[in-house]
């Protein structure tokens, strides 16, 4: 079968029944969110190499669960991903994040602008399910300009990867392992301001939930009046091209 | 309905703001009162709750008192509703779980410059307080989560109308705030 350029398609995968048409080496998730269909993602950021962490792109294909974000497109493959198995599936995740840190909304000031929060939303999310563990977290607001509140973090690694990548600091770390793992910060003391981290570092502007917060403008916008309160986090104003991602901070 | 629907509520470690905002239901409360009665409740006075359809607690369990209230209302309502953060995921008060409950009391009420030295208070009246702030779901079997801090008036009501229509309350997105 050799095909003129003329007589080639574009390939495509079915998403929920719907044709998504994918560039070869595209993930799921990417294709999906160019064509403007919305799958729920927390680790994933259109500017890193996918992590495969958090686990909420979750979809079934054929029939089998895989993390949309790691999975490469093909032909014809038949991806579910708003069925009620999967989004049971996702709303259990949020709510283990939910307990596992401290996420007390009313006084973090990224609510409103949060993905956790918003997907809590988007999922339908009315309670934690399961036992707080109220982990013990204190924060570190030694930096002139940023505030480190370690009780939301959800271990995504966008800080790290930014800090690696970008701005070549190396500024943050996870140690630990299993339910003690946790965030670090890459300085003898360990406080942020003993690094040469800087408010206009890409790792800043990263944190899907309220970790790393710029100082002194939280509450700028007032809640009620942000990103998600406006959008749900599926609407493609809010999500397609990642818009959730490009406004980064609080 | 040939009856109406009893319903109980109370604030355990709350602020009485979820309540407020159930009376922000304003003129609303005059269609309310026409589908249910309450029974123990702050907006009654009645001091032990009797059998009801309804249960609405607002606040997390801080103290041992906490505990009997909501057991008292788990053991006389067919449905239970946690409203709004704090008995949903301890909220406000669950912020002193970080910390030591000997050391914020010695703190209070011993140490600090400016407060009153009297010393920790020990009157046999007073509920002992819990080590740590708890979600009510912790200690009894809850029906429904209302989330919010406090949960806005329509959300309430669109709740509570869900629910008296025999419907599976819905709130979606503008209702649903953890904030
Ligand atoms: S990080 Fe998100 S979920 Fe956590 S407290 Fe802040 S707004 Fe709520
Ligand atoms: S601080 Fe934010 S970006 Fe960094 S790992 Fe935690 S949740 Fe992810
Ligand atoms: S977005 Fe795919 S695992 Fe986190």
């Amino acid at each position: 079968m050799s095909a003129t350029p003329d007589t080639v398609t574009t390939p495509t995968f079915q998403l929920d029944g719907e044709e998504i048409p994918f560039q070869p080496g595209q993930t799921i998730i990417q294709a999906a969110l160019a064509a403007g269909k919305y799958i729920p993602h927390l680790c994933f950021h259109p500017e890193f190499k996918p992590h495969g962490s958090c686990k909420l792109c979750l979809v079934k294909i054929s029939g089998r669960p895989a993390a949309s974000c790691t999975t490469v497109a093909q032909a014809g493959l038949s991806v579910e991903s708003e069925i009620p198995e999967v989004q049971d599936k996702r709303r259990t995740l949020v709510q283990m994040l939910l307990v596992e840190g401290n996420h007390f909304c009313p006084s973090c000031e990224k609510s409103g602008n949060c993905m956790l929060q918003a997907l809590g939303y988007e999922l339908g999310v009315m309670s934690p399910h399961f036992p707080q563990i109220f982990p013990v977290r204190p924060v570190d607001a030694s930096h002139k300009e940023i505030l480190l509140d370690f009780n939301r973090c959800i271990l995504c690694e966008l800080c790290v990867r930014a800090s690696n990548e970008v701005d070549q600091k190396n500024v943050f770390a996870l140690a630990g392992r299993g339910i003690s793992k946790h965030l670090i910060v890459n300085s003898e003391s360990g406080r942020l301001a003993d690094t040469n981290f800087s408010a206009t570092d890409k790792a800043a502007q990263v944190c899907p939930v309220g970790v790393i917060l710029p100082k002194r403008v939280g509450f700028a916008i007032p809640i009620g009046k942000r990103k998600f309160d406006l959008k749900p986090i599926s609407d493609p104003g809010a999500s397609a091209g990642c818009a959730e991602h490009a406004e980064g901070g609080a | 309905m040939d009856r109406k629907l009893k319903v109980a509520t109370t604030s355990l470690a709350g602020c009485f703001g979820c309540h407020m905002s159930f009376l922000d239901i304003d003129e609303r409360l005059l269609d309310l009162i026409q589908l249910i009665e309450f029974d123990r409740s702050p907006l009654t006075d009645i001091k032990h709750c009797g059998p009801c359809d309804l249960g609405i607690i607002e606040g997390g369990v801080c103290n041992a008192e906490n505990v009997h209230v909501l057991r008292e209302f788990r053991r006389n309502c067919k449905i239970l509703i946690a409203l709004g953060a704090c008995a949903i995921n301890g909220g406000l008060p669950a912020q002193r779980n970080q910390l030591d409950l000997r050391d914020i009391l010695e703190e209070v009420y011993q140490t600090e410059p400016g407060l009153t030295h009297g010393g920790i208070p020990n009157d046999p009246e007073l509920p002992l307080p819990l080590n740590k702030v708890h979600p009510i779901h912790e200690v009894v079997k809850i029906d429904y989560f209302l989330p919010g801090c406090p949960p806005p008036a329509d959300a309430i009501w669109k709740f509570l109308t869900d629910l008296l229509a025999g419907r599976t309350p819905h709130l979606g997105h503008g209702l649903l705030h953890y904030d």
